[in-house]
């Protein structure tokens, strides 16, 4: 379990020291997924240990959500003053994005299972 | 008494133990009434402590102390993401050009779309930036916001906002677009609304759920080099 927690944080180590040193736009927790999925390839898969920590971590997802959506506390009056933009703004670009995101893998993917 | 609140005001297990109760008792109701889209756990938590906050006039600096230590651990989770895509790896290379162009369209599409709209209707700055990377995961949007002048908070919120959105209305979305495919589906709802809508694909087909993970992975990807690009090009 440490050794697979390890292995988590140096990707993630690893790839914030690229994206800050090559100045990239990619947060370096992204580059750390593309990292792990690399060491992923190499070994043909993930250790049972890792595989249990990460799906420990994957399915309590939404907790880590939580403390940074409290923020929206100091936010409240920024949301009342923008609240038609952020009222259409959202559920249209959601819905668009379904739509496209949808349409092209269908039409592009059909046939074949 | 007054002397105990005040010191552990300053510590950072209060923070830490109001968001680990509020979670599991939100779970713990969410079972109860049956997974409903009004029940989502992540939002009864973040509006039960912010209630909290409010009523007992305590900062969010006070809460983040403890905060915190449960918002490092969406790096780690971040790169865990690797797992479940190393699984659908050979789905993935079958289908990788139509997944890549599919996944492309619907995050430019999303993204462009949020911040036109917002702009247009007056938002500022702060604000239309904050939406580009609404559809990704928190940790990446809130990076994406942090790097280019929004406020990552707002985008946090932006974030949750569309992903509950995107759970209510996908599967009504998909009957109305004709839209039958459920690894088409999957990847929609995965690429508009990141692992809300992908836990609830997950919970009606397997297939889903999986391409639903690769679109959420690829998302964040494509977004993190997307929305830098757009806001630079076209000065959001």
């Amino acid at each position: 379990m440490v050794d697979a927690f390890s292995l988590l944080l140096l990707c993630q180590l690893a790839g914030t020291v690229i994206s800050q040193a090559a100045g990239l736009p990619i947060p370096g927790a992204v580059l750390g997924l593309v990292l792990l999925l690399v060491v992923l390839i190499i070994r043909r898969g993930p250790s049972p240990a890792l595989h249990s920590t990460a799906s420990g971590l994957l399915k309590n997802l939404g907790l880590l959500f939580v403390p940074a959506g409290v923020g929206v506390v100091n936010e409240l009056h920024v949301l009342r003053d923008n609240a038609l933009a952020i009222a259409v703004a959202i559920p249209v670009s959601t819905i668009l994005g379904l739509v496209v995101t949808g349409w092209v893998m269908q039409f592009m993917a059909r046939g074949e299972a | 008494m007054f002397h105990v609140w005040v010191y552990l005001q300053t510590s950072p297990l209060l923070g830490l133990c109001a968001t680990l109760l509020a979670w599991q008792g939100a779970c713990w109701l969410d079972g109860k009434v049956g997974h409903k889209a009004w029940s989502n756990p992540v939002i009864l938590s973040i509006v039960a402590l912010t209630a909290l906050l409010l009523l007992t006039h305590t900062s969010y600096r006070s809460y983040f102390a403890g905060g915190r230590y449960i918002q490092f651990l969406l790096g780690p989770a971040t790169v865990a993401l690797a797992v479940p895509m190393y699984a659908n790896l050979q789905t993935m290379k079958r289908n990788w050009l139509p997944i890549l162009a599919s996944v492309t369209a619907g995050s430019l599409v999303a993204s462009l779309s949020a911040m036109t709209i917002a702009q247009w209707l007056g938002a500022p700055r702060e604000v239309v930036i904050s939406m580009g990377p609404k559809s990704v995961t928190t940790p990446i949007a809130m990076a994406i916001a942090q790097n280019l002048g929004g406020q990552p908070s707002l985008a946090a919120v932006f974030v949750l906002l569309t992903g509950v959105i995107g759970t209510i209305v996908a599967m009504i979305v998909f009957a109305a677009a004709r839209i039958v495919d459920w690894r088409a589906r999957g990847l929609a709802a995965g690429t508009a609304a990141h692992g809300l809508a992908t836990a609830r694909m997950l919970s009606i087909n397997q297939t889903a759920g999986a391409f639903g993970g690769l679109a959420l992975g690829l998302n964040g990807l494509l977004t993190s080099i997307f929305v830098p690009l757009l806001v630079r090009w076209l000065h959001f």
